[in-house]
């Protein structure tokens, strides 16, 4: 079933990338038709199998609890689009 | 002193120690070959040629006090994917076009920490979500065997500069065939390591589950090699497992007498170019020739992991790239105030169409409603998927593939056209989503243009595949083909 403007415009808004109106239309057309070759999964049955999150063999890894140095705040805010002294700059969050 | 840069690690290694020729020497040859085939190649991002020959002269001081190991000296290119400290990282996209790291990977600190000899940063497609280079927001880079065609991607720079001896070796990364398909396209060797045998940290994130670095060389010696620097375990990479250190070279000029090999039906996909399959079952041949035993194994799962990976990896790449906010690094949309309109141009001026596309795929497919029939279904397919491999490695030692149903296509061919260019990872993205290794060796051309075999095997079977490529390929020949540019 091919995704709806709305849908496109839904999606975009959850990831927080802006589109133009023809990008709405192609990723629209070509979302739904990537969704199409997912089709072939209802063939599967996958009752009961426990899903796999990643094929590694580690489980939860632990270290010990040890103060480390991290990277020196200069470092960090080396490629900062915006500062302030010591801070990285950002729009004001909290609405008037 | 001709033609240094076509010389393997293994050649250079031995002509460095001996003082017959130096890494300056080297590097210089590799500089020169870049001047000269650069603007058709373009397999670079970012040259650092100073620095270059700085490491080199280094290097030099190393081997004159006897000191150094098989890399020490001898060039590489770094696809750029890896963070690379003081030295622009892109990932090939606007989004990071400014982007200089603080820091190595753990991989590039590991051969420089032998005294390699970084040559520059290699193209690739954006945020290695491609097959082609085309997803470069930069410029494409050309395949060095037909400049009309692709190399290949992601880790298309890796493969091409390998390819056209601007490098002698490359490190690459390959989240669903990213480094064994463009050395299949190209005519090089690339391994995919098990997943974990190589920290990823540093290593820019597309999709965690899946992601490994690996190398690409011209012969498989050079990949076991380049495999014996950068493997082991590294505290700040939490998937990074405890593996005893072992020599990936030492067993190289064995025999394969004996060793049972499995030819998975599936893999050879309706629509196969006639050429690579003829290729392929040559190369099947002649493995049995060299005393391998081989037969017909069945993967039927195979037909569910394009869809399987398709929602696993934009999943987590839609999770990973949250971070682009352009607030703390990266592309910075500022012509406002408001928050959230900074943050939605930020991203669609940043991001390029593919990774725009793999993002609210992903988004989709985790949103709510969708989950369950998309993202659990898809994790239930791996374990199916990979109980698939568990029981035919049972019988079996390694499976040999086609690495890509085709060779190289031409730019602009399938470019416009997503589901076609996800179809040409049929053949490695089961060897992500099981976590396996891979390698692509050379096994011939068709029409000219270079066929890949791959070899897959049970998690850290690295020795066997590497055994049993070099085995394949001192019969054969094939990665002893250079292209003419």
């Amino acid at each position: 079933m091919p995704l709806e403007r709305s849908q496109v415009e839904h999606i975009a808004s959850l990831a927080r990338i802006g589109l133009t109106d023809e990008e709405v239309q192609m990723f629209g057309e070509q979302l739904s038709q990537i969704l199409e070759q997912f089709e072939v999964l209802k063939e599967l049955n996958t009752t009961g199998v426990t899903p796999t999150g990643h094929a590694g063999g580690l489980q939860t890894v632990m270290r010990e609890d040890l103060a480390e140095d991290s990277l020196e705040s200069e470092d960090v805010l080396k490629n900062a689009p915006r500062r302030e002294g010591e801070f990285f700059r950002v729009n004001s969050v909290l609405e008037e | 002193m001709a033609e240094l840069n076509w010389l393997s690690i293994q050649e250079a290694h031995s002509q460095l120690t001996s003082r017959q020729i130096s890494s300056v020497e080297l590097t210089q040859a590799c500089l020169d070959r870049i001047e000269a085939v650069e603007d058709r190649v373009q397999s670079f991002l970012t040259l650092t040629p100073e620095t270059a020959l700085a490491q080199a002269e280094a290097a030099d001081r190393m081997l004159a006090a006897g000191e150094g190991g098989p890399l020490t000296g001898v060039p590489v290119q770094i696809k750029d994917v890896m963070c690379t400290e003081g030295v622009p990282t892109t990932c090939a996209s606007r989004m990071l076009e400014n982007f200089v790291p603080v820091y190595n990977a753990t991989a590039v600190e590991r051969l420089l920490g032998q005294g390699a000899v970084m040559l520059g940063k290699g193209n690739m497609d954006e945020f290695a979500m491609g097959s082609s280079c085309e997803n470069s927001a930069f410029h494409p880079t050309m395949n060095p065997w037909d400049l009309e065609r692709v190399p290949g991607g992601s880790s298309g720079g890796a493969a091409a500069s390998v390819a056209s001896g601007e490098a002698i070796y490359a490190l690459g990364s390959d989240t669903g065939g990213s480094v064994r398909q463009p050395a299949a396209l190209c005519g090089v060797v690339g391994l995919k390591p098990t997943y974990g045998l190589v920290s990823r940290y540093g290593l820019i994130a597309f999709a965690s589950s899946l992601d490994q670095i690996g190398p690409v060389g011209r012969t498989v010696m050079d990949c076991a090699l380049a495999l014996n620097a950068i493997a082991g375990h590294d505290p700040r990479d939490a998937t990074s497992v405890h593996q005893e250190p072992k020599d990936y070279a030492a067993s190289l000029g064995q025999d394969i007498k004996g060793l049972r090999l499995g030819v998975p039906e599936e893999y050879f996909v309706d629509g196969m170019e006639p050429g690579s399959r003829k290729a392929v079952d040559e190369a099947i041949l002649a493995l049995e020739g060299l005393g391998a035993s081989v037969r017909p194994v069945s993967l039927p799962t195979t037909r569910y992991a394009l869809a399987c990976y398709y929602i696993i990896a934009p999943s987590e790449c839609s999770a990973n790239l949250a971070r682009y906010d352009g607030v703390k690094y990266g592309y910075s949309y500022q012509d406002t105030n408001d928050m959230w309109e900074a943050l939605e141009k930020t991203r669609e001026y940043g991001f390029g169409p593919e990774v725009t596309r793999r993002v609210m795929l992903g988004t989709y497919a985790l949103s709510s409603g969708y989950y369950d029939a998309y993202y659990l279904k898809a994790q239930q397919a791996r374990t199916l998927i990979r109980q698939d491999f568990d029981r035919v490695f049972q019988d079996v030692d390694a499976l040999v593939t086609p690495t890509s149903p085709v060779t190289a296509f031409k730019i602009g061919e399938k470019s416009g056209d997503p589901v076609q260019m996800y179809l040409i990872d049929v053949c490695t993205l089961p060897v992500n989503i099981s976590g396996l290794p891979g390698l692509s060796v050379p096994c011939g051309f068709s029409d000219g243009l270079p066929v890949g075999l791959q070899l897959i095997g049970p998690q850290f079977s690295e020795e066997t595949l590497l055994r049993t490529a070099h085995a394949y390929e001192s019969a054969t020949g094939w990665s002893r083909a250079r292209p003419k540019l």
